[in-house]
């Protein structure tokens, strides 16, 4: 019964948007403006049955309910409770219903809160926003129904991936398309803008928290996501430029541009087309990445299911939205007047340097992506890896770093740099320090070969958290906004994440060695020595434990317990690595196989300030809240303001 | 204000365009001239015997692990062991851990460089997660298996 009744709504909420589709479009004309009324209401509707959809779908995971093909295939009816509430969007079709109703949920939301565009603007943004959900719902409906049922119940359902089966990657996914999904609502307000050539500051603000919080999504799950494959592959990497690893960075690297170029336009009126065609770009690489991801075009953990009808179907939508989208904006960008002028010395000018520089990175990631898929059609098979991306990428990452130290401490319009000499001279000596300092320190940097990236990277890591803190020099604190201190915050995560970057590339030291119980082995300043190894067992998996004890630099040890586990169901071997982390760095180790002679394979890897890597991407995250919530908290106030002011008019009677 | 130095009304979206373009092709050019040199490319033993990869470069072998040929070097961490696929054999070397999945006369992709003497050195290898998610080139070995299986 729940699952017709989650069907039904699901039914009901895409005949809605369909509705709210035409009856948006209808009320811009002359003849159609008696409809305008019902748009708003029919998009919070929309909105509800999705959401109610969505929830029947999490009841019958909750229940198991293996009459339902979906949950038969990917849940087990022995799953702990958290993993059955995950697999609700572990699987293809329950993350196709997941995007949707965060999408339709997010419409409902601006139809009920957003006063501040043209009435016009607002019922075009509604209508591209159904424009975009229909797309969704017609590929749910009918090639990937989550609520289809079984004829004959199976016994006992298939299980979840044990790669999956994961606390942090629980949350990785819903993460990552509340992202996704706030940039197809940034894509709706251009849409509307276009179509009412209404692109100005208010156009901006309605915008901007959605980027905003699209942004704040994206880099939480791009942390996690990589913390995972760190910890849970026992590969002792962090990022690998896997396709689907790349596939949520570009809508990264769009939605970092878009906040950029859209608080250009919001303050300063300047950069309209720009920002619209962001806009455009940073929902379009969701959608790549949503099609690489989900197409089986590529496999990864991530490919649920290789299904060429599915995979032909996002391309489709892609092409609709985006094609359409161009079309428009070849159409409308001559009705987009000339926005405020600026000069070269301005925080405006380092705003483009760095929307250029982050649209260039975009462009080499993208291409690295799809350059493999290219060359297979025509029969060749490649892979592309980090001595690619890494040199070609740091080209436009570096001069993008260094404006990135000078821009937030300029005024917009009209600047001369020989005022700031003496605030940027601090960093540059740094930089310079830290360089020198290395150079004549660490001569394994320099040993085998010469490693250049990690050396300027730690440089300018330094001189970056020096920068970065420096636009609150000279402040009263107390009365810096929010929006200010989530910039300063943002920035020096992104020194503190190129800084355990930069050391774990240079520093890291590896060992790999075949033990026998109570052998000792020295990896960087550790001592560890492999006291024994057991079998353990859990809910669902058995396990070889081992037991090591591991003390730094002579001092007291610590015990730590890798594991390589054996799940039942589906049958699948993984690694848990121990990991014991100190102020300074983390140690790693995986467990191996047993050899013939009944010695233990053990990796070991010593890496020095590897976490910051994923502390630095909090601080990103948590700067992105900080603004997020200064900017709503404006508008609120402003919203209110106005509406006092409206009120004492219409009490005065004029 | 001197606002001779803002610059032109008329030129400032011609400039900011110049500008956005010639970054741009400059990145999409690099990245070709790029893709071309450091892109790995994909071999099969029979390729390799036919036309091998120069010494050094960054390719990727796949096969299938040939039956008896899997031996551990006295270290416990070296393996050896021989990449075939029904037409010609490659000879592997890789230390570290092995994937789980990882056994004779199953299908493998390793990521590494030929060496001097015709020995392939591997970084990594995958080998098949579980049924279904298996590296995209080794579906084709899977087919490359049962046709071995039927000739013999």
């Amino acid at each position: 019964m729940i699952a017709e009744i989650g069907l039904a709504c699901l039914w009901m909420a895409g005949a809605l948007a369909l509705l709210q589709l035409v009856t948006g479009a209808l009320a811009l004309t002359s003849k159609g403006v008696g409809l305008a009324g019902i748009v708003r209401p029919v998009a919070v509707a929309q909105g509800l049955l999705c959401g109610l959809a969505f929830v029947c779908l999490i009841a019958l995971f909750l229940r198991t309910d293996l009459s339902v093909k979906l949950i038969a295939t990917n849940s087990h009816s022995l799953k702990p409770f958290i993993y059955k509430l995950a697999g609700t969007w572990g699987n293809h079709e329950g993350s196709m219903l997941l995007w949707v109703t965060v999408m339709a949920l997010a419409g409902a939301f601006i139809a009920l809160v957003e006063r501040r565009l043209r009435n016009d603007t607002m019922l075009a943004t509604l209508a591209g926003q159904a424009f975009v959900s229909i797309g969704f719902y017609a590929f749910l409906l009918l090639s990937s129904n989550p609520f289809e049922r079984l004829a004959v119940p199976p016994p006992e359902g298939n299980g979840l991936n044990p790669l999956l089966q994961d606390i942090g990657l629980a949350f990785h996914p819903p993460t990552l398309y509340l992202g996704y999904v706030g940039l197809s609502i940034a894509f709706s307000f251009a849409i509307g803008a276009l179509v009412t050539s209404d692109v100005g500051p208010a156009f901006a603000r309605a915008m901007r928290p959605w980027v905003l919080g699209a942004w704040l999504f994206l880099t939480i799950g791009i942390t996690a996501g990589s913390y995972w494959a760190y910890y849970e592959l026992g590969w002792g990497g962090w990022w690998f430029w896997d396709p689907v690893e790349n596939a949520s960075l570009m809508p990264w690297l769009a939605a970092t541009a878009l906040i950029h170029s859209s608080s250009v336009l919001a303050t300063r009126n300047a950069l309209r087309a720009w920002t619209v065609m962001l806009a455009v770009v940073a929902f379009s690489m969701s959608m790549i990445g949503t099609f690489l991801v989900r197409s089986g075009i590529l496999t990864s953990v991530h490919a649920f299911a290789v299904d060429p009808e599915r995979g032909s179907f996002i391309l489709a939508l892609l092409a609709i939205y985006i094609g359409g989208a161009l079309v428009l904006f070849a159409i409308r960008a001559r009705t987009i007047t000339e926005g405020a002028r600026f000069a070269l010395t301005s925080r405006e000018s380092a705003l483009v340097v760095n929307n250029v520089m982050l649209s260039a990175i975009l462009g080499i990631v993208l291409l690295g992506t799809l350059y493999p898929l290219l060359t297979e059609a025509f029969g060749e098979k490649v892979s592309v890896g980090p001595p690619y991306f890494d040199p070609v990428g740091a080209i436009f990452f570096i001069p993008m770093l260094l404006v990135m130290a000078v821009g937030p401490l300029l005024h917009w319009r009209n600047d001369r740099l020989g005022r700031i000499t003496g605030k940027i001279a601090i960093p540059a000596l740094l930089i310079g320090a830290v360089l020198l300092g290395l150079a004549l320190f660490a001569p394994s940097l320099f040993t085998p070969s010469f490693k250049l990236l990690p050396f300027i990277g730690m440089g300018l890591a330094v001189g970056l958290a020096v920068a970065s803190v420096m636009p609150l020099i000279g402040r009263n604190l107390r009365r810096t906004p929010l929006p200010t201190w989530g910039m300063v915050v943002a920035h020096l995560g992104i020194a503190v994440s190129l800084f355990g970057v930069a050391t774990d590339s240079a520093f890291a030291t590896e060992k790999l060695v075949a033990s026998r119980i109570g052998e000792s082995h020295t990896v960087g300043p550790w001592s560890i020595t492999l006291k024994n190894v057991e079998p353990v067992a859990g809910p669902n998996w058995t396990s070889l434990e081992a037991t090591m004890a591991a003390s730094y630099d002579g001092g007291t040890a610590t015990t730590i317990h890798p594991q390589a586990r054996n799940y039942t169901s589906p049958p699948t071997v993984t690694s848990e690595s121990a990991l014991l982390t100190r102020w300074n760095g983390q140690l790693y180790a995986v467990l191996g196989e047993e050899a013939d002679d009944g010695r233990w394979q053990l990796r070991l890897w010593w890496k020095p300030f590897v976490p910051m890597i994923w502390y630095g991407g909090l601080l990103i995250g948590l700067g992105g809240l900080l603004s997020l919530i200064g900017r709503v908290a404006r508008d609120m106030k402003r919203s209110r303001a106005e509406e006092k002011i409206a009120d004492r008019r219409e009490r005065q009677g004029r | 204000m001197n606002t001779s130095k803002l610059l032109k009304a008329k030129h400032q979206r011609l400039i900011l365009l110049v500008i956005a373009l010639v970054v741009l092709t400059g990145a999409g050019l690099l990245a070709a001239w790029a893709l071309r040199s450091q892109a790995s490319y994909f071999y099969v033993p029979s390729d390799i015997q036919a036309d091998p990869p120069e010494i050094g470069v960054a390719v990727r072998l796949g096969g299938i692990v040939e039956k008896g040929s899997l031996q551990t070097a006295p270290d416990g961490v070296t393996i050896d062991f021989v990449v075939e696929d029904g037409k010609a054999r490659t000879p592997v070397r890789f230390s570290g851990i092995t994937p789980a999945l990882f056994v004779e006369g199953s299908g493998v992709v390793a990521e590494g460089r030929l060496a001097d003497g015709g020995v392939f050195i591997a970084d990594n290898l995958l080998a098949k997660h579980d049924e279904k998610y298996v590296p995209r080139e080794m579906a084709d070995m899977t087919k490359a298996r049962d046709a071995m299986a039927q000739t013999q």
